[in-house]
């Protein structure tokens, strides 16, 4: 069957689309595509839904021709701008792929201070690169998906390729991290003295990190209307210090809508 | 009602008799809080020296095991053009529960009404409910809980066996056959009248025990009558909407249902996960119109199916007044404080 049209292999009668994909990657650990290699066990279910044509990690070569890109990182040079609005170009779909992407993810922490200067410095010392304030991809261009989180999780993105093939739409949770913590049966991380951003921040990671009793960071970025008032008055209350509390909302980038953008320090 | 009092190396035994042939799920500690506090959960147990009868109350209720919070209803195999349906109730054997708290069993008489007694019983819940053998065991009050309030700090019915603590040994009330023939392992003996005064001392004194009540008096009227109260924006805009009130509510029963496809699209499956009233998308319908949008509203409306709703159909609150939700609430939002501050808003007028 060739990729991106429908072909003989059906769902209950009815032809699934298999869509050409490449990925690729800005400012970022690549660790989100890595993910999508992780698991072997539906690797192969996963690749016979979707047509990969360009994947760096996973295969040598690769084609222009493709439909649906998914983006991985945060944009920190010039040539990096060009680069996405390339891309942007030719993929139908543009997919950020995972929280640099979404929200400038960790990178995006060296937007705190006032003079790049010195985190360049601090980082690169005598071998400095260029390195421009980092900024998300819908900075630049139009998204038109994002899949949050710091990695991704391997089971969201094969369902968002499922849903693809046979034509269902693709829905995130809106309520928090506690919910599906609550779902595990874990200690309330509050409860364990470890502060956590779970009761603010998008589920869907299955409360990967509470499960294994650390505190949630927010890589996801918030709920829809996160409480974070609440948030705050409750850090405190547990004895957490505003530093506390800011290093974690400003960890991935997805709370700074809401606090203000930009450096707060 | 049949009554029986045994020595308390007896309960060992019995345990042991239950455990050669059943599962058996008990309070355990789980973790220590940071304060050091025991953390306890309703867990397997093998091991009569991992059940921890003393229990507080355990963080989440008996309900995984009988309302799981994610449960599939149906699994589908699909083969070429066609699909099989497969139902399973999820049910392979039956249930011991070793040390339920009264305020747990009359939280399932409460859903035995919804889920069993109603017009659409749920089969799920039936076949675990009605293969469940259950040794009630009395509590120690804790400063939370406002049981007494709710009519649930005594439980009538719902349970096997109900063993009381008399402090040198154990006082049993037995309400089923099965429970009957099972005390015929161990030794028991008929309760004299020193037993019967020991019991009744032991019961006043753990009835003045509870520090925290709620007046529950004329309370649906109140609820109707403070629908627009200013009261429920306040704890509105306390509230996180994050659902952990409902995941350790005994009796929230409220549910979505999810349909998924495998990934080798050889099998799908319907799945039922337990839901909260005061999530975000619980009232979005199709089209994407949220009936609930504000987070007082939506709380609003947990406080009038538990304490109105539920009353009017069944002439008892959905609430068993066990205090987990307060406890568990990190925005300190308890239901004798809610209902409280309902009860005064409109004196405050």
């Amino acid at each position: 069957m060739e990729a991106g049209e429908t072909g003989t292999r059906t769902y209950l009668g009815v032809p699934l689309y298999r869509p050409r994909v490449a990925f690729f990657e800005f400012s970022s650990c690549e660790g989100c595509q890595l993910q999508i290699l992780n698991n072997e066990s539906t690797l192969l279910d996963f690749l016979s839904l979707v047509d990969v044509v360009n994947f760096r990690e996973a295969m040598t070569g690769g084609s222009d021709d493709y439909e649906i890109a998914f983006v991985e990182g945060s944009i920190t040079r010039d040539d990096e701008v060009k680069r996405l609005k390339k891309i942007r170009k030719k993929a139908k779909t543009l997919v950020a792929l995972g929280s640099c992407a979404c929200f400038g993810g960790v990178n995006q922490l060296k937007n705190r201070f006032k003079d790049i200067n010195k985190a360049k410095k601090e980082v690169y010392g005598r071998h400095p690169i260029d390195s421009e304030p980092v900024r998300t991809l819908e900075d630049i261009v139009k998204v038109d998906l994002k899949i949050y989180g710091c990695p991704v999780k391997k089971e969201e993105v094969e369902k968002i390729a499922l849903h693809i093939a046979i034509g269902k739409s693709i829905v995130f949770p809106k309520y928090p991290v506690c919910m599906e913590c609550k779902r595990n049966e874990n200690i309330c991380l509050f409860e364990l003295g470890e502060p956590c951003l779970g009761p603010v921040t998008r589920a869907g990671c299955d409360s990967w990190c509470p499960n294994s009793r650390a505190g949630c960071w927010g890589c996801r970025g918030p709920a829809d209307e996160p409480n974070m008032e609440q948030m705050k008055k409750i850090m405190e209350e547990y004895g957490f210090s505003e530093e506390t509390i800011m290093d974690r909302l400003e960890c991935f980038g997805g709370f700074s809508s809401l606090m203000g953008k930009g450096n707060t320090k | 009602m049949i009554f029986r009092t045994f020595e308390k190396q007896e309960l060992k035994k019995l345990f042991e008799i239950l455990a050669a042939h059943n599962r058996i799920i008990g309070p355990v500690e789980t973790g220590r809080d940071r304060d050091g506090r025991p953390v306890y959960a309703f867990a397997d147990v093998t091991d009569y020296d991992d059940v921890e009868l003393k229990y507080s109350i355990t963080k989440l209720p008996a309900k995984r095991f009988f309302l799981p919070f994610k449960e599939d209803l149906s699994t589908f195999r699909i083969e070429n053009d066609t699909w099989q349906k497969e139902i399973s109730y999820n049910v392979d054997r039956p249930l011991i529960f070793f040390g339920l708290h009264p305020c747990d069993i009359n939280a399932l008489n409460k859903l035995d009404k919804v889920l069993l007694h109603s017009v659409y019983p749920m089969p799920y819940y039936a076949a675990k409910r009605e293969n469940m053998f259950i040794v009630g065991m009395d509590c120690i009050p804790q400063p939370y809980c406002f049981c007494r309030s709710m009519g649930s700090d005594t439980a009538l019915h719902g349970f096997d066996m109900f063993i009381t603590d008399l402090g040198s040994r154990y006082f049993v009330e037995i309400l089923s056959n099965t429970a009957f023939n099972f005390l015929k392992n161990i030794k028991t003996s008929e309760p004299g009248e020193d037993d019967h005064v020991l019991y009744m001392k032991v019961v006043a004194k753990r009835n003045n025990e509870f520090t925290r009540h709620v007046d529950t008096t004329d309370l649906t009227k109140i609820l109707d009558m403070e629908f627009q109260s200013e009261v429920w924006k306040e704890w509105g805009d306390k509230c996180l909407s994050c659902g952990t009130c409902s995941s350790v509510c005994p009796t929230c029963y409220c549910y979505g249902v999810d349909e998924t496809v495998d990934i080798d699209l050889k099998g799908a499956r319907k799945t039922k996960m337990l839901h909260s009233c005061n999530l975000i998308d619980f009232a979005e319908v199709a089209g994407g119109h949220n009936f609930r949008p504000g987070r007082e509203n939506r709380l609003k409306y947990r406080y009038y199916h538990k304490h109105r709703g539920f009353v009017e159909a069944f002439e008892e609150s959905l609430c068993v007044g066990c205090g987990r939700c307060g406890e568990s609430c990190l925005a300190d939002i308890t239901v004798p404080e809610v209902i409280d501050s309902i009860r005064g808003s409109g004196r405050n007028k």
